[in-house]
């Protein structure tokens, strides 16, 4: 059992002293403390020859009562009288929290923040969007800059490394549409329109839109990862003081990857979803493998395909500019990595989304429904 | 509320693993400890103990193991083989119960502070009173948390800063002064004045031995920082070829003829060191008080 400190009061020719007694530790100092804070009465003096040994909180929690009692200390030995010296240079009555305003006051202030620094963000996004094309046109003046080994690296980051888990997502999301598209038609007995709505669906949307997420996702938070980490590390300084472009070495290299495989990806996966669809008819609706092919010829026109195809590039280069942006917006610790990763990914798909709305009225209108 | 009351009221809420004492002559032993990654051997057939109430340096070369030893010490490294005894208990064997004990009666200061970034200062220093001490009223913990941030040398104000807006000098203090909440017996120090400026790594030299004087501390102190060492340390541990290979005063690590012993003392930095006269100093004040 732990041995708690104990006061008892001594009454001495009309001068009341309070006796401390047992060890007066962090430890032992529990209960003492609340019966000195509850102490009703007066003491004039406070006598510590009877306690044991002594820290830093023992001596402060004697020290506030004497304070509060304006009651002097007698008895302390040498330790004790070290430490209640130390702990009275060391008092403070400083708040532990930051000041906080009204919670009134708080909301319009945090909501004007957002507006505020959305507002910025977007026209610092858009400068960076115009330093990349600078960049560009600047390369294609002196193609020797050119570094087609960093970009056909993030070919394969991008691109070639991203096959598997992009098809995988495709062939079952090809499945998802032709089952539940099969189950909702069969209503109508208009089963055979699945192929249509695999077909055009995957062509047109999915695929590039599936693509894009998966691309954000992926390459959008490595490139903010790691260009914020070569900012932190002062590589990117280093790059500028010998004299060669961040934008050019880092940047670039990357943008053309994003808009390169884009397309690429996002037809493999439109392929990869028909070919999931066909699978299931093949199982549960009994239409052929090969039919489902080739009724796709014949229903899916051939500018879904161009829809798909024109959209691609236009999603990379999203992703790879919020992605490299972020990144390079990394100033101080390595937390801030994180939040501009995050963030990087967020924007990406929430641009893409966007977009890809904008791209469908569009289409449509201009007769590519 | 009567006496008693409040006596069971804070009994109920008390841990009662931490009501241990130790008077042993020596609050860190450490046996034939080895240590490895993969095919790297850190450490082999090390022993060392720590006198209490010394502040005892460690110093090494780059990649010698020192901080490794730390966190051996202190639980965060399983070793492969030997005893590491802390306060008469060896801690890779202690049970639940006994490595809280153990716990509340250290304090670890590591390199960058490793302050919760999400609590301030004040609130840092409150968590592990929280943690060992639940008993304790909130008020007591507030002045407390008040009066250690102050006694690690900050402004009073820092308290309620948060890391992020400290400078790396005041990270280290507040990190101290989280160390100290629980008025530890046993400070670790992870090379406490790596980064800092001359000046303020003076001044951090001068509050650890204070404190070490005024607090009755033991300290572990890891440095690579020669100044350290002649300002504030009693005893002096040298790591190399994975064991420790000499301990004692400086003037007694001056006259061992081991080669890496010779280079870091008489070596150039440690010869400007030697020859400004604070330094001797230092060795008379403070050489012999470990013994």
């Amino acid at each position: 059992m732990r041995e708690w400190a104990a006061y008892s009061l001594e009454e001495d020719g009309g001068r009341r002293a309070l006796v401390v007694t047992g060890p007066l530790t962090i430890s032992t100092i529990g209960a003492l403390d609340r019966e000195l804070r509850a102490f009703q009465g007066h003491v004039d003096t406070i006598d510590l020859s009877q306690a044991g040994a002594i820290d830093t909180v023992g001596a402060w929690t004697v020290l506030r009562f004497s304070r509060a009692q304006d009651a002097k200390i007698t008895g302390a030995g040498e330790q004790a009288s070290r430490l209640l010296q130390a702990v009275e240079e060391a008092r403070s009555s400083a708040a532990l929290l930051p000041p906080r305003s009204r919670l009134t006051l708080r909301v319009p202030e945090t909501l004007g923040k957002y507006v505020v620094e959305f507002g910025t963000s977007s026209r610092d996004m858009l400068g960076f969007a115009g330093y990349i094309l600078v960049a560009g046109f600047g390369l294609l003046r002196h193609p020797s800059r050119f570094r087609p080994k960093a970009v056909v690296l993030q070919f394969e980051l991008v691109g070639v490394s991203a096959l598997f888990i992009i098809g995988l997502m495709s062939f079952l999301i090809g499945i998802v549409i032709a089952q539940q598209g099969a189950a909702q038609l069969e209503q109508f007995g208009a089963q055979i329109y699945t192929i249509n709505l695999t077909g055009r669906l995957s062509m047109r949307e999915l695929g590039v839109l599936m693509t894009a997420i998966m691309v954000a996702g992926r390459c959008g938070s490595s490139f903010a990862a790691q260009l914020g980490t070569m900012k932190l590390t002062e590589e990117v300084d280093a790059m500028r003081t010998i004299g060669v472009s961040p934008m050019e070495a880092l940047v670039l290299p990357r943008v053309i990857a994003a808009v390169l495989m884009m397309p690429l990806l996002g037809f493999y996966s439109a392929i990869l979803s028909i070919i999931g669809g066909a699978s299931i008819s093949a199982l549960t609706l009994g239409i052929p493998f090969h039919t489902f092919l080739t009724r796709i010829q014949a229903v899916v026109p051939i500018y879904d395909v161009w829809v798909g195809l024109v959209k691609a590039p236009v999603f990379g280069m999203i992703v790879a500019l919020t992605g490299c942006y972020q990144g390079m917006q990394v100033q101080g610790n390595s937390e801030e990595v994180g939040l501009r990763t995050t963030l990087a990914v967020v924007q990406a798909i929430f641009l893409v989304i966007v977009l890809d709305a904008f791209f469908a009225v569009f289409f449509t209108e201009v007769g590519w429904g | 509320m009567n006496e008693d009351a409040i006596q069971e009221k804070v009994e109920a809420k008390a841990i009662d693993a931490l009501d241990e004492d130790f008077d042993g002559e020596y609050p860190v032993v450490i046996k034939g400890l080895r240590n490895s990654f993969g095919d790297q051997v850190v450490h082999e057939e090390l022993d060392l103990k720590v006198k209490r109430g010394e502040v005892l340096g460690v110093v090494g070369g780059s990649g010698s193991g020192k901080s490794v030893l730390m966190r051996s010490i202190i639980g965060l490294q399983i070793p492969d083989e030997g005893t590491i005894e802390v306060f008469g208990r060896d801690i890779t064997e202690a049970s639940a119960r006994e490595d809280m004990a153990i716990r509340s009666r250290w304090g670890v200061l590591f390199q960058g502070g490793a302050l919760f970034s999400t609590l301030t200062v004040g609130e840092n220093v409150e968590v592990p009173l929280k943690q060992f001490y639940p008993e304790l009223l909130p008020e007591l913990m507030h002045e407390i948390a008040r009066y250690k941030v102050v006694l690690s040398g900050l402004p009073a104000d820092t308290a309620s800063k948060y890391p992020a807006e400290l400078s790396g000098g005041m990270k280290k203090r507040a990190g101290l002064a989280r160390a100290l909440a629980l008025d530890p017996e046993l400070l670790f120090l992870d090379e406490p004045t790596a980064g800092l400026d001359p000046i303020g790594a003076a001044r951090f030299d001068e509050l650890t031995r204070d404190l070490a004087d005024t607090l009755d501390l033991t300290v572990f102190l890891i440095t690579h920082d020669l100044d350290t060492l002649y300002a504030i340390c009693d005893r002096v541990a040298v790591l190399a070829d994975r064991k420790v290979i000499a301990v004692g005063t400086i003037p007694e690590l001056l006259k061992s003829d081991h080669p890496w012993i010779q280079e870091y003392f008489n070596g150039p930095r440690g010869r400007a060191v030697q020859n400004r006269p604070e330094a001797a100093k230092g060795m008379d004040s403070h050489g012999q008080t470990g013994e």
